[in-house]
């Protein structure tokens, strides 16, 4: 166990797969001599040279492009998108390729790619920096998607995606790579596909992933204060995703919250949220929340964008809230 | 009199012959109603895609477009296989899910026919970078047609094949129409090798009613795309029929339509092969045993029966991990007695 950052993590993840097997290799901008936009690949080309460290020009549909075809072929290629905001451009090639050639091509020709990107708000990148787009990977069947919220997920996440037969999209969070944490190379948190309990709780279940599990369960310490225990869950892998340990903690709680970072319309909140209230409509004292981005895009100001996405006093409040049913203040 | 037939030349005439008579036989199996859909995509005219797909070598991969039938009977597809697939039957070569637009073979380098018009063009890159690192000797081409140089995935795929040294052709089948739209209708300039040779592409540009010209070109581009000169062919051809089976193709004249039917390659191949002492009882042989091929293939597909229905759920992830659940099985577990409290 040795204390790390959320950056190092994946970055060390990256050199022992590389290590471990000639077929991976990395492409995308600035991935080489830069060493990445957030400094993950950094000395990596030094290391494997620049025929498995592809510095590409900014291509981003080609770039997935190539990663499919390469995959298609035997190499295990990390494509990276410096910006999920950028996913755009790459849609066709993710969605329509990467996603369906097993499927269509009869179960033959497989794409055991990963396509590592980062998202989310905190830095004032504005409104095409700053994007959690993760419902528009989760909605297409044949993407794999996984968003680590730990130092020690980040590392055995991607080594697990690096395993995995099918394409998995990695989103990282611009917002967590300085962040600090405990690493232990031999003990995931949890298995591929399954969701991580990070506090037990009575009253309540607050599911959260990526930066703001962190909200949460900041939000969960401020509850307890207040007398009321929630149970945070880490959603981590949101394709595969055991929805058994989610479906009985809100059974045996009868209230639960998800919270994202994303516009809350179409969000990955909204999918999980209806789950739930399908699976335990009998359980339920209240309906299942979801807590998200307001419906704009993200603005430039710190105040507007801070203002845009839950914190953990707004999870808190709402929690109280739904606990309590006594509004906080800024209810209408 | 002597005869100075060169095998490989009535070889690629028989393909040639076989890919017209497959083609045929699959708008006879959309006229039985036993096509799966009606997005059938003839290459009638486009035979000469034959001169490049016998440049290849055994090992050699490649994409297509959705009018890609040609060239994966040119790289040695089982015609009943193929036919089973475009009707959707189990036997086909994917199973009975992709059909006619999205046939593959990974035992024949076929990684893919493509809907998506340059879908399949950056693969050959990422292929190329996969052979480049193993020092394979393979090469990668990419099939797309006219319709493709307007797609800005094809410049970023040259430039990074050009840029890379990569083991890589691009091949443009120019039949003169993106559905009903002429070339001159959607290209500022017609020069389509002129723009490869700008991204550092050794281009050229071959007469699709020749396929000995086609084959000529190909063969010097495929060599030196396995040197990591990557290069880009044009084959230029004519689209004989409308864009799918439903298009009676009313945004063109007759006398356009006949001009461009008179280019045809099994008519120049047939006229070369008697002038060089054929005769022309032998290759109506030959295009009579292709016709029985392909009517046997047609017939394959036809009495060949559909996958069953739980193979929806197959496939879509690798086997042994977590599979889609039907929703079936979710509405059940929702709505099924003895579920709610």
């Amino acid at each position: 166990m040795t204390e790390t950052t959320y950056r190092e993590a994946i970055g060390r993840a990256l050199r022992e797969a590389m290590e471990a097997d000639p077929a991976v290799i990395l492409i995308g901008e600035e991935v080489g001599l830069y060493g990445g936009a957030y400094g993950v690949t950094r000395g990596l080309i030094d290391r494997f040279g620049p025929e498995r460290v592809i510095d590409a020009p900014i291509s981003e549909a080609a770039i997935v492009g190539a990663a499919v075809g390469a995959a298609m072929t035997g190499l295990r290629p990390v494509a990276e998108l410096m910006y999920v905001d950028f996913i755009g451009m790459t849609m066709d090639q993710l969605a329509n390729q990467a996603a369906k050639s097993r499927y269509m091509f009869g179960g033959q020709i497989g794409v055991p790619m990963v396509l590592r990107t980062q998202g989310g708000t905190g830095r004032s990148a504005a409104a095409q920096h700053s994007q959690s787009l993760e419902a528009w990977v989760m909605h297409v069947p044949g993407l794999r998607l996984v968003m680590p919220a730990t130092v020690n997920d980040a590392y055995h996440l991607l080594r697990q995606a690096l395993t995995q037969p099918d394409p998995v999209v990695f989103i990282e969070h611009k917002g967590l790579y300085t962040l600090k944490g405990d690493l232990d190379t031999e003990r995931p948190d949890g298995a591929w596909g399954a969701p991580v309990t990070r506090r037990k709780g009575r009253d309540l279940v607050i599911l959260g992933y990526s930066r703001m599990l962190h909200e949460c369960l900041a939000a969960a310490e401020r509850l307890a204060a207040a007398g009321v225990e929630a149970e945070v869950i880490d959603l981590r892998c949101l394709n595969p995703l055991d929805e058994a340990p989610l479906v009985e903690a809100v059974m045996r709680t009868g209230r639960a919250m998800v919270v994202t970072e994303a516009a809350v319309t179409g969000s990955v909140a909204s999918e999980i949220a209806a789950r739930l209230s399908e699976a335990c409509f009998d359980w339920l004292e209240e309906p299942v929340l979801r807590l998200g981005a307001e419906d704009i895009p993200i603005p430039v100001a710190p105040a507007l964008e801070r203002g845009a996405i839950p914190t953990a006093n707004l999870i808190r409040e709402t929690a109280l809230w739904l606990v309590t049913r006594e509004a906080p203040p800024w209810a209408a | 009199m002597t005869v100075t037939v060169n095998t490989a030349d009535v070889g690629r005439y028989r393909m040639m012959r076989r890919i017209r008579s497959f083609e045929e036989r699959v708008g006879e199996l959309f006229l039985k109603g036993e096509s799966a859909g009606s997005m059938l995509h003839l290459s009638i005219g486009e035979e000469a895609v034959v001169g490049v797909t016998d440049a290849m070598a055994a090992g050699d991969s490649f994409t297509t477009h959705h009018r890609g039938h040609g060239v994966f009977l040119g790289r040695g597809a089982d015609p009943a296989r193929m036919m089973a697939e475009i009707a959707g039957k189990e036997s086909g070569y994917c199973r009975g899910k992709g059909g006619s637009m999205h046939i593959a073979d990974r035992a024949l380098g076929h990684l893919g026919a493509n809907a998506i018009v340059g879908g399949g063009i950056p693969h050959v890159v990422g292929a190329g970078i996969s052979y480049r690192n193993s020092r394979s000797g393979q090469i990668a081409v990419a099939f797309f047609g006219d319709g493709a140089m307007s797609q800005g995935i094809l410049y970023e795929s040259m430039n990074m094949a050009a840029l890379w040294h990569l083991p890589v052709l691009f091949c443009c089948v120019n039949n003169q129409y993106g559905m009903g739209t002429r070339v001159d209708r959607s290209a500022g300039a017609r020069d389509f090798p002129a723009r490869a040779a700008a991204f550092g592409l050794s281009a050229a540009r071959a007469d699709g009613a020749d396929v000995e010209a086609v084959h000529a070109a190909a063969r010097g581009l495929v060599e030196a795309a396995r040197d990591g000169r990557p290069g880009f062919l044009e084959i230029d051809a004519y689209r004989f029929f409308g864009h799918a089976r439903m298009d009676k193709s009313p945004y063109r004249t007759p006398e356009e339509e006949a001009e461009g039917r008179a280019r045809d390659p099994l008519l120049t191949a047939r006229h070369r092969l008697m002038a060089e002492g054929l005769a022309s009882a032998d290759l109506d042989r030959i295009d009579a045993e292709a016709g029985a091929e392909m009517d046997r293939a047609l017939a394959h597909a036809v009495a060949a029966p559909p996958p069953p229905l739980a193979a929806m759920f197959t496939d879509v992830y690798a086997p042994g991990t977590p599979a889609p659940r039907p929703q079936a099985a979710r509405l059940a577990a929702i709505l099924g007695e003895g579920v709610r409290a």
